[in-house]
């Protein structure tokens, strides 16, 4: 029989200390894509027709026509960033897009002002050292799930940061869901939120659960947590990675700063 | 890549032909039907594995009106597939053996069938609970009834798994999948067939990859195109990151479930490192946004790979020695959720399931696609058919994805990325690969505008829930998260 415990120990620390510092393990993530509208060409819509979830929509006639871009419904598919012929949409590593308001998901010119919380202040004094967390799969594709579970593992350690998954709703400040909806969940996830006590919060985490994303509307889903129950944070992602969910929660507890306005992280926020 | 044979197959020869096919060893894959000719005029395909390195069958039948005998006695694994086609294509199946809907959750009415072409089907639901009337009653008040779900403790996928149970004694066991049913064929339809590779990998976030090579191979054989050597190769190297990280995850999670902590905590970790690989080489940690139509979209970042799986090999190494020889651990797989090998051919188990019970089948081998020709590929196979064969399947798959992908990064050829893929008008192909948690299917049919008309898919999932019941019936309570974490199932795959 092996010595776990000593090899355990043997090992070392994996985890990381980010955010505080460090490593936060997501080199390489190709983001949400940059989308500059000054290089865009008078009637093309080609990255309206390569965007799967709807997100990019070109709207007017072949003079003054406008493209709007709603982050909520992306998937980082990056088609857009390949079929641009003017570089209007370029590659990224931005992937700290938890917003509290979803309109703030939407590309804008003036980053809208950044609004006061009513709570502010009272969710970090009363949460900020701990937070329980129910997580609920309303119909994902499971890839919201693997990086869900990833939280847990040595390199994340969510613990280190006050954040636990319980398995009890009755427990849970914070509901997390994944997934479009479908109709079989859509009771299930509403029983989830009625059990709990409050004052209680929700989290849409990845496109599905923001916006619905390629996998909602049609005969068996909803279009994401809209409508269904009121959303505190929302997080975009297809699937949002480990440090993506990490920022958000803290955003959540108002121990990190939510870095996105008007669909895009301003010039100079490196996240540190 | 050998091309399937299609031929008719008359509905009054169906039963004969399918009868003399299973006794000459065939085994059927899957069922599906589409509408080529108006929504009323159904064709059922039927997809036969004739046997190692023949080519693939897929027999077309046309229904009389509206029905087809049911094959299911001859072959049961055929059951769901049946099930699902009058749920969703509105047919009926003569003498099946269990003709409640399957895909539709007890309580949920469709207004028509949604996969008829054009038409936006309706669904009304009441949520009802799923019995099973002769295990429990007045006369059985002795067996206690578990619901567990559809939200489970952890961050699981939604499932509702009802247990019938005396004491620690499980008689019965009936999972409720399909709660996740999101209608993803029916998303397809209509779309460019390059949209359609986004789509096919969402089907299974953790099978990604295996879901857009299984597609873009699909597309390819419809429109005849050929993949240049260096995407052919590439795209095994995504297959076999993909294979690693599952792997390493189910390895860890096994680990969970026996309460080796620092055992789950170690392999997670190499999943994680695994993942962060990925990250490092394509940009996505599911290693989505490669595989397209024709080729790959962009070229991977190679630099450094092989040192890091070298590093991800020497510390795997010893962590496979170490699961190997913790006997608290083995203890409790050794024996645990044992499935037969005629069980697990006869009702369809697949990948590192049915390798576990020692049927040596592999489509990277069998019906060789990609590159998988031309790399020494080892197939591992156990025959013990416990949790314990499986998990040594996984541990000898890890290692041989590897050798094989350190192998390949020393061979690789140089070249283009990718060709022009265009399936003409009313063409149709079959797409398959060996995807982490075994055969993966797409059959898809274009429209006469070059859009996708019906894509039918055969997650490897669909055919291992229907297998894993057979092996938790007539166990005990305490077994059961060990052997479920054993099999590796996810459920996104098979509710779609």
């Amino acid at each position: 029989m092996p010595l776990w415990t000593l090899y355990g120990l043997r090992q070392g620390k994996a985890s990381t200390r980010w955010p505080a510092s460090g490593d936060d393990g997501q080199s390489g993530t190709l983001g949400m894509p940059h989308f500059d509208p000054a290089k865009c060409q008078e009637g093309c819509r080609r990255c309206a027709d390569a965007c799967l979830p709807g997100a990019i929509t070109v709207t007017g006639a072949a003079h003054g026509t406008r493209v709007a871009v709603d982050y909520g419904r992306c998937v980082t598919c990056q088609m857009c960033v390949e079929v641009c012929p003017t570089n209007a949409f370029t590659a990224s590593g931005d992937w700290a897009f938890g917003v509290r308001r979803r309109e703030e998901l939407i590309w804008a010119h003036a980053a809208a002002t950044n609004d006061a919380q009513a709570l502010k202040g009272q969710i970090h004094r009363v949460f900020g050292r701990s937070l329980h967390v129910r997580h609920v799969d309303a119909g994902s594709c499971n890839g919201c799930e693997s990086e869900l579970q990833a939280l847990n593992n040595p390199f994340y350690n969510l613990h280190r940061l006050g954040v636990f998954f319980t398995a009890s709703p009755r427990f849970a400040d914070l509901l997390l869901v994944t997934g479009p909806v479908t109709y079989g969940l859509r009771g299930p996830l509403l029983e989830a939120y009625e059990a709990m006590p409050d004052p209680k919060f929700v989290m849409a985490v990845g496109t599905c659960a923001v916006s619905g994303g390629t996998n909602g509307g049609g005969y068996a889903c909803g279009n994401g947590l809209d409508g269904v129950v009121p959303v505190d944070v929302y997080l975009p992602g297809c699937p949002p990675n480990p440090a993506a969910i990490i920022h958000a929660l803290l955003m959540l507890l108002e121990r990190a700063p939510q870095r996105v306005h008007g669909g895009k992280i301003a010039a100079g926020d490196n996240g540190a | 890549m050998t091309a399937p044979v299609l031929e008719a197959v008359a509905r009054a020869d169906l039963l004969r032909r399918c009868r003399s096919a299973v006794d000459a060893g065939a085994r059927m894959q899957m069922a599906y039907a589409w509408f080529p000719d108006g929504p009323r005029n159904p064709e059922v395909r039927y997809v036969v594995y004739a046997g190692t390195r023949e080519p693939l069958q897929v027999w077309r039948c046309r229904p009389g009106p509206q029905t087809l005998p049911s094959l299911a006695a001859i072959t049961p694994l055929l059951s769901w597939y049946e099930r699902e086609i009058s749920d969703l294509c509105g047919l009926q199946f003569e003498d099946q053996p269990q003709p409640d809907p399957l895909v539709l959750l007890p309580g949920a009415t469709l207004s028509t069938p949604p996969l008829v072409p054009g038409v936006n089907a309706a669904l009304s639901y009441a949520a009802a609970p799923s019995t099973l009337p002769e295990m429990g009653g007045s006369t059985r008040d002795d067996v206690q009834s578990l619901p567990f779900g559809p939200v489970r403790a952890d961050v699981l996928e939604s499932a509702q798994f009802n247990f019938y149970y005396l004491g620690e004694a499980i008689l019965h066991y009936h999972p409720q999948l399909f709660f996740k049913h999101r209608g993803m064929e029916k998303r397809f339809e209509g779309l460019t067939p390059e949209l359609g590779a986004v789509l096919a990998e969402r089907v299974s976030g953790v099978g990604s990859v295996a879901h857009a090579l299984a597609y873009c191979r699909a597309l390819e054989a419809a429109a005849g195109c050929e993949v240049p050597p260096r995407a052919q190769w590439l795209r095994v190297l995504l297959a076999e990151l993909e294979r690693m990280y599952n792997h390493l995850h189910y390895l860890g999670h096994l680990c969970h479930t026996t309460t080796l902590k620092v055992g789950e905590a170690e392999g997670k970790y190499l999943e994680e490192l695994a993942k962060q690989i990925n990250c490092r080489a394509v940009g996505s940690r599911l290693l989505r946004g490669l595989v397209s139509p024709g080729g790959l979209r962009r070229e991977p970042q190679l630099t450094g790979l092989a040192a890091q799986l070298d590093r991800l090999r020497i510390e795997f190494a010893r962590y496979g020695l170490m699961l190997e020889a913790s006997t608290t651990h083995l203890d409790r797989l050794i024996t645990t959720g044992v499935l037969s090998r005629k069980l697990a051919f006869d009702q369809g188990a697949t990948g590192p399931v049915e390798r576990a019970s020692g049927l040596d089948r592999d489509l990277r081998r069998d019906q060789p696609y990609a590159a998988y020709r031309e790399l020494p590929l080892k197939v591992a196979v156990r025959e013990a058919g416990d949790a314990h064969a499986r998990q040594q399947l996984r541990i000898a798959e890890v290692e041989n994805s590897i050798e094989l992908m350190l192998e390949l990064l020393q061979r690789l050829p140089g070249g283009a990325l990718s060709t022009q893929c265009r399936p003409s008008s009313g063409s149709e192909g079959l797409g398959w690969s060996e995807s982490p948690r075994g055969s993966l299917y797409y059959a898809v049919h274009i429209d006469e505008a070059g859009r996708l008309a019906r894509v039918k898919i055969k997650s490897p999932s669909f055919s291992n829930w229907r297998v894993f019941p057979f092996t938790v019936h007539d166990s005990n309570m305490m077994d059961y998260a060990i052997n479920e974490a054993s099999f590796g199932l996810t459920i996104a795959g098979c509710d779609r």
